[in-house]
């Protein structure tokens, strides 16, 4: 049963306590307060103005499942070897210059001149080595493991596509640095495209920017090597990623799930 | 699979899953010490082994032989190991693209719902065999002698005039190989094919003196070879063979003929 609800005293506005006002409670919000939680507010601020934070949780917060090894970390070893690559690729592309008068002589000033530009250029170049080891290995681990399977072709199929273009960035690159070795490399590799059926003609000559090798050809391996494979794969590596949220990474192909009540006891 | 097969997949797959732990910190902390493994092995390559830059790029020399990436050793390896004489175009392209198909498209051939590598006897061991194949066609690209030798036999015609005349052509044979000839035209069985036409039979379709004017005036892209002092002014004076490797090389390709 309710209590009827007396009338409040008729005191004057100004007299009558104040209800406390909303977040204040505890006190004041101090500027100590404030400051403290300045991560909280910023992560706030950006979330109320983008909804990011579902995604990230997504992300981040999704199980990997059961048995989950080593064997997994090489597709993110193989992007951080790609990372890496971009990083230094950078700053080789501050001092390196892509025209056939002057490519060697950058490449040596990198070599012998510039701060830090041998140790730059010898982590670009054994980079790729790794990265191709790595990419190799992954596509072993999910070959082995029948990770290629149903639901997961299409991951598959992006990931040789990514190979391709892997490939054809070690190849692109060889030639810039415009020594004798990567001249003739190019050359030969180059031809060999040419003698291919179909397209063979066709991408040699886009490859050499015409018939010959000329003073164009350098450029456009640079342009090629620097903007457009690394954009292609930067964002295959996104759909790559997308599709490895979504559906799940693998267990590890001998593991049985086991029956159901005994992850209801486990759950419980 | 079919549809009972991808159902139970995934009904198997929830259960692993809801097993699991979470990616982040679990995943994130293995993957993030591998990447410090890698950083590792990197910068270690870079500070020992360096990156080192040969000569500068001369289109005109002749005397380099073309050596690619050691990544690729196994493609330029299995070229030269499969050389069918008439289609060497086909095969030098053909083979790599049939595998890359067959490998972008495994999925779609190899749909049994059987994930233990042991228990797909075929797809484990042809994966094994390709390893095998790829390593042992790698090892032998890096181990290979560069391509400057020209295996041709010498002909009769050349034989019956004598030791004299066979040193000449063999001298003339090792002027070629050594020329970067290769990188553009096909002699025998070594070679490029192409930009450059095959030079098998040269000596049938040009003389000797048509020759030496292809070889001191030849038409882009082929560079020019000269002989030592006989340049004219403006020409460029990079590459030149002294008067005798000239003469060899000459005679040597002008007895290239097809029977
Ligand atoms: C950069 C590539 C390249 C190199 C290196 C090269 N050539 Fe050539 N060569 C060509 C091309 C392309 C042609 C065709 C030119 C034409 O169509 O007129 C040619 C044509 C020739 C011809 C005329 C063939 C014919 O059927 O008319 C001869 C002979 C020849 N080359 C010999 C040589 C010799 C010997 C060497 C090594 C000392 C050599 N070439 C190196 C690209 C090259
Ligand atoms: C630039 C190159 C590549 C990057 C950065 C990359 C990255 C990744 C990452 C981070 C994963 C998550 C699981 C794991 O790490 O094993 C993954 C999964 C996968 N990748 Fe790649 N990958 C690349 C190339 C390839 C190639 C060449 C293939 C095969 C042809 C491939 C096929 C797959 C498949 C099938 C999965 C799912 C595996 C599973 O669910 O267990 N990827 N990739």
């Amino acid at each position: 049963m309710r209590l009827p609800k007396l009338p409040a005293p008729p005191l004057p506005a100004a007299l009558r306590p104040k209800p406390p006002r909303p977040g204040t409670a505890n006190g004041p919000v101090g500027r100590i307060d404030a400051a403290r939680e300045a991560g909280t507010t910023a992560v706030d601020w950006v979330d109320e103005r983008t909804s990011l934070s579902g995604g990230m949780r997504w992300l981040m917060f999704r199980k990997v499942p059961k048995g989950t090894n080593w064997f997994y970390t090489l597709g993110s070893a193989t992007m951080f070897a790609f990372l890496s690559q971009a990083v230094t690729g950078v700053f080789l592309a501050m001092y390196y210059d892509p025209s056939p008068t002057h490519a060697y002589e950058s490449a040596r000033y990198i070599t012998n001149e510039a701060f830090l530009g041998a140790f730059v250029r010898g982590m670009h170049k054994w980079g790729s080595s790794m990265m191709l080891i790595l990419i190799f290995l992954h596509m072993g681990r999910t070959f082995f493991f029948g990770a290629y399977k149903y639901p997961r072709e299409l991951n598959w199929v992006i990931g040789v596509v990514l190979l391709v273009l892997t490939l054809m960035m070690a190849l692109t690159g060889y030639l810039l640095p415009f020594d004798q070795r990567s001249y003739w490399a190019s050359v030969v590799a180059v031809n060999i495209n040419g003698s291919g059926p179909l397209v063979g003609p066709y991408l040699a000559d886009f490859l050499r920017a015409g018939p010959d090798f000329t003073a164009t050809t350098l450029s456009r391996f640079y342009a090629i090597h620097m903007l457009l494979i690394p954009g292609a794969i930067a964002a295959l590596i996104g759909a790559h990623l997308y599709l490895v949220a979504k559906l799940g990474t693998t267990a590890p192909p001998w593991l049985k799930a086991e029956p159901e009540s005994d992850l209801r006891t486990t759950e419980a | 699979m079919n549809q009972g097969e991808k159902e139970e997949y995934l009904r198997d797959y929830a259960v692993l899953k809801s097993q699991g732990k979470p990616f982040f910190p679990y995943a994130v902390a293995k993957d993030a010490a591998m990447a410090a493994v890698v950083m590792v092995v990197i910068i270690s390559l870079s500070l020992v082994l360096g990156a080192e830059l040969g000569p500068k790029a001369n289109p005109t020399t002749t005397t380099y032989t073309p050596r690619p990436e050691w990544y690729f050793f196994f493609l330029f390896e299995l070229l030269r190991v499969i050389k069918p004489p008439s289609f060497t175009g086909l095969a030098m392209i053909g083979i790599p693209t049939v595998c890359l198909i067959l490998l972008i498209l495994l999925p779609f051939y190899d749909r049994g719902p059987e994930r233990r590598p042991e228990r797909r006897p075929i797809a484990t061991l042809t994966g094994i065999f390709v390893i095998a194949a790829m390593a042992y066609l790698t090892y032998q690209g890096a181990n290979a002698g560069s391509p400057t030798s020209i295996d041709l036999k010498t002909p009769p015609a050349v034989m019956q005039q004598g030791p004299a005349v066979v040193a000449q052509f063999n001298a003339g044979r090792q002027v070629a190989a050594q020329s970067g000839c290769l990188a553009c035209h096909k002699i025998g069985d070594n070679g490029n094919d192409g930009p450059g036409p095959p030079l098998k039979d040269i000596g049938t379709r040009l003389p000797a003196q048509a020759i030496a004017r292809t070889l001191t005036n030849p038409t882009s892209p082929m560079p020019p070879f000269q002989e030592c002092g006989t340049q004219g002014p403006g020409q460029s004076a990079v590459s030149c063979l002294p008067p005798q490797k000239f003469n060899a090389l000459v005679y040597f390709l002008s007895h290239l003929k097809s029977k």
